[in-house]
């Protein structure tokens, strides 16, 4: 019974009890659909980010960063990769690149772009170029030495189309500008039209030949099976290179992607907070009227005997059950409004251009993380019970000679 | 035996910046099985009289001892546990638990007791039997008459076998034959169980079926007979 008659005060005014649980629910909905909406975003801004050719970790030679060109590349990458196969945990890939700046041209227009020389048989498991990424031609083989891959949205800049030529420039290792006629082989998509207006890809072999460079590489590139363990990878591999080295993680290469990140898990916070504060006074509010009324039953109480302990555990109890169907139902809500969109992604195409500054795809799925919800709702239920201590402390004060006076 | 005594006993009320007498130097002492009446006007102090009887508030000077327990010495939780199990009350207004069903109310001081399911359940029935309720265990507050429910409060207070209960104006709110029912009723459970029974009232005819009458005038025992 000490469980039954919380239970049955709360339906004593029915309407009272479900507009609170309602605010209840829609906190706890909000918390799950946001939070989970958050993370997606945040994944796939994370995703995103790395697959352009960041990886978790790069190693470049000291001053490449500062001022990448070919001049700066590292001269012996056997003893990268000679500590890269020492360190590595398992599961962990890695490619080498040449990278450059230079100019795109064919007869009727010309960019800046990145020619970038990969090895492509590691770089389909380091980044997003990879064959699932060509839509049109085929992707790169070792050796290709005509060959180029260029981005859906360059094609269309450029008005050319697969199998026609286009020209890249650069500088080579003497100072002199190079230049070399590729065949386009093959169209990349990508997530965002700005990378596949950026980047241009050929075989390492083709990139060497054209900057005229012997054994050098311009970047190694990491990517982990785990990502939480980049720091720590990081520090291993700094550690054994020998001096002339740098080893940048993600967080260094992409700064406005960690603050982004971060301000996502700020703004969850701040909901959070939002939400505690609205649904926090709705329970205070709620719970005192619903005390005040009873205060001569509870000062008949506490004539019977039962302690003013037993009475804030009554208070409490009756908040328990509001906040527990509150959080129950408010996460099967928030399940039942998230599953569409692990099917379909919500489509941000209407802010396409918005969502491309801050590195998110047109498609964002939501994340659903399990910790995110049991903070949702341990942060609900929480808080819900703190602020039910004070009608309900209110409640056990009271005497029963005041209580009695009441009418 | 004694079972109550009042010794000395004040009781000042603070009513805004008027300081209120309304208890002034009480000597009174009760023996056990008594079916006494506290009488008076309103505001002569009789309500007063019996919450310090009932531990429900505490004298300003003197001493009220109650069973043997000294009720100065004695701390919030130890007087309410007091009350848990020696000393009943019913109320003019009836004061049941409206969620809760007519034996479950009766039940309930004895949960607070910490009693086992089934002691308690099978008590609360017998008592309500016997304070004529048998078919209406299930009732709700809402589902009884005055009477009934006057008959539910009463048997939630001899429930746990105490040695005293307190009853403030417990037929004011009954018609003269409800009354009559329920004082021939707890006069029964009086000289059965020798439970002492308190009244305050001012009801001519609870004054009738008491045994012993303390008139209570100006906060001060005015008159004290017995029949």
């Amino acid at each position: 019974m000490h469980f039954k008659l919380p239970w049955r005060n709360l339906w004593r005014n029915p309407r009272r009890t479900l507009i609170i649980m309602a605010a209840v629910i829609i906190g706890v909905w909000s918390m799950v659909f946001l939070s989970a909406l958050m993370r997606g975003m945040s994944e796939n801004m994370f995703e995103n980010g790395i697959s352009i050719l960041t990886g978790d970790l790069q190693i470049h030679q000291k001053g490449y960063r500062s001022d990448p060109v070919i001049e700066n590349s590292m001269s012996n990458p056997g003893e990268v990769k000679r500590v890269l196969a020492e360190t590595l945990p398992e599961g962990a890939r890695w490619a080498s690149r040449i990278r450059v700046n230079a100019i795109a041209q064919n007869a009727r227009h010309s960019a800046g772009i990145t020619f970038v020389g990969v090895d492509p048989d590691k770089e389909k498991y380091v980044s997003f170029i990879k064959p699932a990424a060509v839509s049109e031609g085929k992707y790169l083989s070792e050796g290709d030495q005509r060959r180029i891959l260029v981005g859906k949205a360059l094609l269309e800049k450029f008005e050319t189309r697969i199998g026609h030529k286009i020209v890249i420039m650069a500088q080579d290792t003497n100072g002199e500008i190079a230049s070399k006629a590729f065949r386009i082989g093959g169209v990349f998509r990508s997530e965002l039209s700005s990378t596949e207006k950026q980047y241009v890809f050929v075989s390492k072999d083709a990139a060497k030949e054209l900057l005229r460079l012997s054994s050098g590489i311009s970047e190694f590139a990491v990517l982990l099976e785990d990502h939480k363990r980049v720091d720590q990878i990081a520090g291993r591999i700094a550690e054994k290179l020998p001096e002339g080295y740098e080893v940048h993680t993600w967080k260094d290469l992409l700064p406005m992607m960690k603050a982004w990140t971060a301000m996502i898990d700020g703004f969850n916070l701040i909901w959070y907070v939002v939400v505690f504060i609205a649904m926090g006074f709705g329970i205070i509010n709620t719970l005192l009227m619903a005390v005040y009324e009873r205060m001569r039953e509870f000062g008949m109480l506490k004539a019977l005997g039962m302690k003013p302990v037993w009475i804030i555990r009554n208070v409490l109890c009756e908040s328990f059950y509001i906040l527990f169907l509150g959080i129950v139902i408010g996460d099967i809500i928030g399940l039942l409004s998230l599953a569409p969109l692990f099917q379909s992604g919500l489509d941000l195409s209407a802010m396409a251009v918005g969502a491309e500054m801050a590195g998110l795809s047109r498609v964002i799925f939501p994340s659903l993380n399990p910790n995110d919800m049991i903070l949702a709702n341990t942060v609900v239920l929480f808080s819900g019970l703190l602020v039910t201590l004070y009608p309900a402390v209110e409640a056990a004060r009271i005497t029963p000679v005041e209580a009695m006076m009441k009418t | 035996m004694k079972i109550v005594e009042s010794i000395n006993v004040s009781k000042t009320y603070q009513q805004g910046k008027v300081a209120v007498n309304a208890l002034k130097n009480v000597n009174l002492t009760i023996e056990k099985g008594e079916f006494m009446a506290l009488a008076g006007p309103s505001g002569s102090g009789k309500t007063t009289l019996l919450n310090l009887i009932g531990g429900l508030d505490l004298p300003g000077e003197g001493k009220i001892i109650v069973n043997g327990n000294d009720y100065s010495k004695m701390n919030p939780s130890q007087l309410a546990e007091l009350r848990l199990f020696k000393i009943g009350f019913v109320f003019q207004a009836y004061n049941l638990i409206p969620v809760l069903s007519a034996v479950e109310n009766v039940e309930y001081v004895m949960l607070l007791q910490g009693a086992p399911e089934k002691e308690r359940k099978e008590k609360a029935e017998r008592i309500l039997d016997e304070v004529g309720l048998g078919d209406k265990y299930s009732r709700r507050p809402n589902e009884l008459s005055g009477g009934q429910q006057q008959r539910v409060a009463v048997a939630r207070a001899i429930v746990s076998n105490p040695a005293i209960v307190l009853a403030d104006e417990p037929t004011a709110n009954l018609d003269s034959k409800t009354g009559d029912g329920l004082l021939t009723l707890m006069k029964k459970i009086n000289e059965k169980k020798q439970v002492t029974f308190i009244f305050s009232t001012h009801d001519r005819m609870v004054m009738e079926y008491a045994a012993r009458m303390v008139h209570i005038r100006d906060g001060q025992v005015a008159e004290d007979t017995k029949k």
